[in-house]
């Protein structure tokens, strides 16, 4: 499937570059569908492989790239459930948020996450299953979920530990700040940094560039380059698991869901 | 080094530029939520550009529950 267009994303493969664009109101809240719709993706990556050298994932949503995982789905899923039901839910969303990342991850072509506004949670641990991260200089990473009782649930930190300095993953989970753009290129986060609004023009950019290399040299360095910490995660998301099962975990959910502060991500 | 009153100036004149208010209408005691008609989205964007224009960091639990101008300038005042 060449493109693709529907509820939450789309995807066009045209002379050799795979756009992947999430478009989901209001800020690329990952839930159920958008799930959905990603592993279509997945699904249809193999194939496109072959086609393409380069995989650009952006967003067209104002806002940013994505706030992360659909807390509010994820409550109102999960709040009326028993115990084991809960823990099946969310174990079996993690199970398929992982395969699909795993399946970018792994990708033979080049994947370039094009970053602007919000890249938070869930949206990170998309970027960072990518190869290179290009962001507008507006940009803002975080990981906010220490803030529910929980560890971030899509792969972030094994991911994030791969490419950065056990200080700098320290310092962005356990405090949950966010940090700009430029912050997070001086510590290797981002590969480049684009001016306002630029971001996915550069990455088109640099695509046209990383087409021009042989395919076969091209997925034998980043096999060599960049292994996936399958095993870190797995325990990830067993550690999850074992997290969301506490009281306080539905609680802290409870209270953002019903928030009226104006800052309710926010630690 | 900027004095305190230096810097709620930058600051004003700075969400008076990007968020498109006169910049005569924004006073240091303004609750900026109200005054800029802003979101905690627009909220972060305002972050980043501040951190942008003073070129510091300025940790979102630092400024979380201020809602003035001038205390937000007392924040960033303490990163210079």
């Amino acid at each position: 499937m060449k493109s693709f267009t529907g509820k939450t994303l789309r995807w066009e493969l045209r002379e050799g570059i795979l756009e992947l664009t999430l478009d989901h109101e209001p800020a690329n809240e990952i839930g159920s569908e958008m799930l959905a719709e990603l592993e279509k993706f997945a699904a249809a990556l193999e194939a496109l492989s072959s086609e393409a050298s380069v995989c650009i994932i952006a967003s067209a949503r104002k806002h940013g790239f994505s706030a992360g995982a659909d807390l509010r789905e994820l409550y109102h899923a999960a709040a009326p459930l028993p115990e084991k039901e809960r823990l099946a839910g969310v174990r079996n969303f993690l199970e398929r948020i992982h395969k699909v990342l795993n399946a970018i991850d792994a990708a033979p072509l080049v994947t370039i996450a094009a970053v602007h506004g919000v890249c938070f949670g869930g949206g990170l641990e998309l970027a960072l299953a990518c190869d290179l991260i290009v962001a507008d200089k507006m940009a803002r990473f975080a990981f906010p979920e220490l803030r529910l009782g929980l560890i971030p649930g899509f792969g972030g930190i094994p991911r994030l530990k791969r490419d950065l300095g056990n200080a700098f993953v320290r310092d962005l989970l356990l405090t949950g700040r966010s940090v700009n753009a430029a912050r997070a290129q001086a510590v290797g986060l981002v590969a480049q940094l684009a001016g306002e609004g630029e971001a996915l023009r550069l990455a088109r950019s640099t695509a046209a560039q990383i087409a021009k290399f042989d395919p076969g040299t091209r997925i034998a360095a980043k096999r060599f380059i960049k292994p996936i910490p399958y095993d870190e995660l797995r325990r990830e998301i067993d550690i999850f698991c074992e997290l969301f099962m506490r009281p306080a975990v539905m609680a802290g959910l409870k209270k953002f869901v019903d928030s009226s502060d104006a800052m309710p991500y926010l630690p | 080094m900027r004095t305190l009153e230096q810097t709620t100036q930058e600051v004003l004149a700075l969400a008076a530029q990007h968020f498109h208010v006169p910049l005569e209408t924004l006073a240091p005691n303004d609750d900026f939520f109200k005054k800029l008609g802003i979101d905690s989205l627009q909220a972060l964007e305002l972050l980043t550009r501040l951190e942008n224009h003073f070129g510091i960091e300025l940790p979102d639990y630092e400024v979380q529950g201020v809602s003035d101008f001038r205390t937000l300038a007392d924040r960033i005042q303490a990163r210079l």
